[in-house]
């Protein structure tokens, strides 16, 4: 029925077309004057189904129905009605007004009305149905040609090239959905070797989304070169932006500034899809910086965060249209699924290949991607920096309050974001890291408990276990020892100088006179051979050293 | 990365209480651990055995936990053995002196074969 009066309303213009045709035998004027202006017929209105079951012509003034069409027929002047049904469905009405002649219509005049009605409604019915074909193919045209004009911008301002980095596996993948979503990514180089890295989503569709992608790209590539740390880029940003945007329109955006010497990666987001780090050994944290979206009200504020990538490791960026992908019984992928598939695949492995495949093992053959799909990875090969860097002497004034200065080689350095548990990555991170040094056994156990202790320490006493500050950690080797600094921002703390420590007495916390607690230092201090404190008045420095040449190595290496 | 939680699992012999310990002993192991002891308590086992052969982790916080389980052990006049631990850790119950209040032995059988013993005599 809906269908019906879609179609009935849709060719208002048509059914007066229509009557012209038929009073055309009159006078042409006469027919301006009474030619009903264009009807609406209500979907709900009784007297479809009037026409729908009344065969043949309906004299107007004669019926009784609650309807609004018969009222406006009526004040239209209209007197006969005929309907012109084609296969069960009303395709129009022939509307009579009073004859000239000002008497009724005879018999004859209506058994000639009905016939002309028969075999016009399926001719009528051909038109319509070429009509809308014609409309439909017109719209059709018009949504492909503002399809090309968005890809178009899209392709174009899209990078095509892949950023080069010795030392760096950078991948990115862009696959538009067929309304072309707003979608993109973009990598800025800095002269002093730095690469910017963004992604971003703009709400909406097709062109406005592709235009709005293009200022929005254009502006933070402008600001980038100016301002260089990543909360105040997607602040300026918001500001400049947020003056043009079309309303309900706005941007999600991360833009984060990777050093690749250090790999060192600091980060700031406006409401995009948070990205993926993968450590060493597999666990993966998300890089959480908080901000809004840009362009939906000014003077936003944006938290920068810092992560360091060791070699090895990996960050995936994306976009929503991977995590909201549904398979045929209408499940989400979901971020738990692919936080999880970042955390088994295979380091040598393609992230970008491996999130695709998982991807298409979901969805199942046939899939119509929904929305836009973006990637951008970032992989930190293994082994390459330890070669380079292998050359590289630490200056010994840097080093000078250190206690072996000699030629120092750095085997990582790794951040550990505070959180309990996390001593568990630093034991990790450090074993694979002094891999190289093929320690006894009994020495990197030793090594993995005083790393452990000093890193709770580090996030507890230091740091108190806030996310935003992370523990440091830098790993560095020489001929003859080894040296593990774990640098939390606590600064100068009331602790003992003398790492000697007071030994805690078993006995007193037995009897409960003293807590069961505070073995860190009491362990790391019989672990390592020298513990090193330092402090300054924003950071706090505890430096393991293990000697590489001493007789426990000797002894367990025989 | 999550943490590894720590199962425990008891086993009643007579006058015998064995804790089976797998996973991690560390901040978030406090509720498994002292329930464990709870139920090993819970039957009049004068002898709880931990066996720590599944433990690949144990940080200070653990240590000051398994010295929390020495003290009402002591108080309530059990004896508290330890068995299965790496040679790493048993390192670290002498530095702590642990030992000197847990004996502490290589497998179930030889620490069972000594509670058999003591309740013998």
């Amino acid at each position: 029925m809906a269908t019906i009066l879609q179609r009935l309303r849709m060719r208002r213009g048509g059914l007066a077309k229509r009557e012209s045709e038929v009073i055309q035998i009159s006078d042409a004027s006469q027919i301006q004057q009474m030619m009903p202006p264009p009807m609406d017929i209500a979907p709900n209105d009784p007297i479809v189904a009037y026409f729908l079951s009344a065969p043949g012509a309906v004299e107007v003034d004669k019926l009784h129905l609650d309807s609004p069409a018969l009222q406006a027929m009526r004040d239209a002047g209209v007197k006969l009605a005929i309907p012109l049904v084609s296969q069960g469905e009303l395709v129009g009405l022939l509307n009579l007004g009073p004859r000239l002649s000002e008497q009724d219509y005879s018999t004859d005049d209506r058994g000639l009305l009905n016939t002309l009605a028969t075999q016009s409604a399926p001719a009528v019915r051909v038109a319509q149905l070429v009509q809308d074909q014609q409309i439909q193919a017109r719209e059709n045209e018009r949504i492909q040609h503002e399809l090309r004009v968005a890809q178009l911008i899209q392709k174009t301002l899209l990078p095509k090239d892949l950023p080069v980095l010795p030392g760096w596996k950078v991948n990115r993948y862009y696959q538009a959905a067929r309304q072309v979503g707003g979608d993109f990514y973009d990598f800025i180089y800095f002269d002093d070797g730095r690469l910017g890295l963004v992604i971003g989503d703009v709400t909406d569709k097709g062109v406005p989304a592709a235009l709005l992608m293009a200022t929005t790209r254009s502006v933070l590539r402008a600001v980038a070169q100016r301002v260089v740390k990543p909360g105040q880029v997607l602040e300026r940003v918001n500001e400049i932006i947020y003056r043009d945007i079309p309303p309900k329109m706005f941007v999600t955006c991360l833009y984060a500034l990777l050093d690749p010497k250090s790999g060192q990666l600091l980060y700031a987001n406006a409401g995009h899809d948070l990205p993926y780090h993968r450590h060493q050994m597999g666990g993966v944290t998300e890089l959480r910086a908080t901000g809004m979206p840009l362009g939906l009200m000014p003077g936003m504020k944006y938290e920068e965060k810092e992560t360091t990538l060791a070699q090895g490791e990996s960050i995936l960026f994306y976009s929503d249209g991977i995590v909201e992908a549904h398979n045929p019984g209408r499940g989400m992928y979901g971020f738990p699924r692919l936080m999880k598939l970042i955390g088994e695949y295979q380091e040598e492995s393609s992230l970008k290949d491996v999130v695709l495949e998982d991807l298409a093992d979901f969805t199942g053959p046939g899939w119509e991607q929904e929305d836009d799909i973006t990637m951008v990875t970032l992989q930190r090969s293994k082994g390459y920096e330890v070669s380079e860097i292998a050359s590289r002497s630490v200056s010994p004034t840097e080093e000078e309050n250190w206690s072996i200065d000699t030629d120092w080689q750095i085997l990582a350095e790794l951040t550990i974001p505070s959180q309990p548990g996390n001593e568990r990555i630093a034991m990790e991170q450090v074993t694979e890291a002094v891999e190289v040094l093929q320690l006894p056994t009994k020495r990197l156990d030793q090594l993995k408990t005083a790393v452990a202790e000093a890193t709770m320490n580090a996030m507890e006493h230091g740091n108190h276990y806030l996310p935003e500050r992370p523990v440091s950690i830098k790993v560095m080797a020489s001929k003859l020892a080894l040296s593990v600094r774990i640098t939390d921002h606590g600064g100068t703390r009331t602790l003992p100088s003398d790492p000697g420590v007071e030994v805690p007495d078993i006995e007193a916390k037995l009897a409960e006179l003293q807590t069961p607690r505070g073995w860190g230092l009491f362990l790391i201090k019989h672990m390592v051979d020298e513990m090193n404190i330092s402090s300054d008045a924003s950071h706090h420095t505890v430096e393991l050293i293990m000697y590489l040449k001493g007789e426990d190595n000797a002894s367990e290496k025989s | 990365m999550p943490a590894k939680s720590l199962e425990a699992q008891v086993r009643h012999q007579p006058r015998v209480a064995i804790v089976e310990l797998q996973g991690e002993i560390n901040s978030f192991a406090e509720d498994v651990l002292n329930a464990a002891y709870a139920e090993a308590e819970s039957r009049d086992a004068n002898v709880i055995l931990l066996n720590f052969s599944k433990v690949d982790y144990i940080n200070s916080t653990g240590i000051a936990l398994i010295v929390s389980l020495l003290a009402r052990a002591r108080k309530s006049k059990r004896r508290l053995l330890a068995c299965g631990l790496s040679s790493h850790y048993e390192e670290i119950f002498q530095i702590t002196r642990l030992v000197d209040f847990m004996s502490v032995f290589p497998d179930e059988s030889s620490a069972l074969a000594l509670a058999d013993g003591s309740n013998g005599s």
